[in-house]
């Protein structure tokens, strides 16, 4: 492609990405009162956040059995609470160990 | 007012470091599909998403046609949608309309997680500065993967991308063992994701799609089955 034209893929892709961002946040201005919906979009954050997880965590990892013992190791310390970064740094630690090892 | 965007810098920094990693890697596609680091880093502030920003790359290596690209991104990135419209219930209803822009600029899976765990109506401060940081580190380690291309050996490459997940399990767990439902839907979510991703006929399909599919499919049989009550709800409460 020429320089010119990887300036406008790169422009009609933000447009796009702008756009889905920020289409319902704009356009849905009220609480919603439906109980149907409301319960969905309770719900969404944790289903959508669960599916990306699993089984992803465990191909990122180049070796399957780190990426389980990584997912099992940080599901066990956000059991008890651990935040965000202990939790994705010792998954990182894991990882790069078991890959030693294994 | 300085706590709130102390606290954001403190979830974006986590969030950031995940990303220069991911982010280094996605530069050496960039760095093959022919992009300057400028190129790369632009691409990546405007559009910080993994999938859609692979997408990109690829297509712009391919050399498609722009109307291509518009209909990729726009498949790749559809769950920004349904985040979009369960964000929308977490602001104020007064919030300016320029404001509502740039809480949906900020959509990532990752700072939307955040902003979801916020308790109540969501201080934009707290994500604005969150995001802003973890943009610019996203930003920066495309630009290093173009520049550095393959310096980091792979099996820091690996271990480092597992960062994000790690950050997801301390996003919904918590809730989960406090909440019998919500434990149940995470595990649900776990086999049908594991199904889909390993069964054939759905490899045609793109992830976003896959995501999307199955988010709307598992939490509409969770809402109908088990609707909450309103002071159960994330999005309710007003600070």
């Amino acid at each position: 492609m020429t320089q010119s034209g990887i300036y406008i893929a790169i422009l009609v892709a933000a447009a796009v990405s702008f756009l889905v961002r920020t289409l319902p946040l704009t356009l849905i201005r009220k609480k919603i009162t439906n109980r149907f919906l409301r319960s969905f979009l309770h719900y969404v954050p944790y289903v959508t956040l669960a599916v990306m997880t699993f089984p992803a965590i465990v191909d990122a990892a180049e070796n399957p059995v780190a990426g389980i013992a990584a997912l099992v190791t940080g599901a066990v310390m956000a059991w008890f609470n651990a935040g965000l970064f202990p939790v994705a740094v010792v998954c990182c630690v894991v990882v790069y160990t078991v890959g030693l090892i294994g | 007012m300085r706590k709130v965007i102390l606290r954001g810098v403190r979830d974006g920094l986590p969030i950031g470091l995940g990303y220069f990693a991911v982010a280094f890697s996605l530069g050496i596609t960039a760095r093959n599909a022919g992009l300057s680091p400028l190129q790369g880093f632009i691409a990546s502030f405007l559009n910080h998403a993994s999938a859609g920003e692979y997408a990109l790359y690829s297509l712009i290596a391919a050399n498609a046609a722009f109307w291509e690209i518009a209909a990729v991104i726009l498949v790749t990135n559809i769950r920004y949608l349904l985040m979009s419209t369960a964000l929308s219930q977490k602001l104020r209803p007064e919030t300016p309309m320029i404001q509502r822009m740039a809480a949906g600029f900020c959509i990532t899976d990752e700072i939307f997680a955040i902003g979801i765990a916020w308790p109540g109506a969501l201080s934009l401060t707290y994500l604005f500065s969150a995001f802003i940081l973890a943009d610019l580190m996203w930003s920066a380690g495309t630009m290093t993967g173009i520049i550095a291309g393959n310096v980091l050996p792979a099996n820091v490459v690996s271990a480092l991308s597992v960062a994000i997940y790690g950050m997801f399990l301390a996003i919904i767990i918590p809730p989960a063992r406090k909440n019998k439902v919500i434990a149940g839907l995470v595990a649900a979510a776990f086999a049908c994701s594991f199904a889909v991703n390993r069964i054939s006929i759905f490899s045609g399909m793109s992830d976003g799609v896959k995501v999307i599919l199955l988010t709307v499919a598992i939490s509409a049989i969770a809402a109908a089955l088990f609707p909450v009550k309103d002071d159960e709800e994330t999005g309710g409460k007003a600070v």
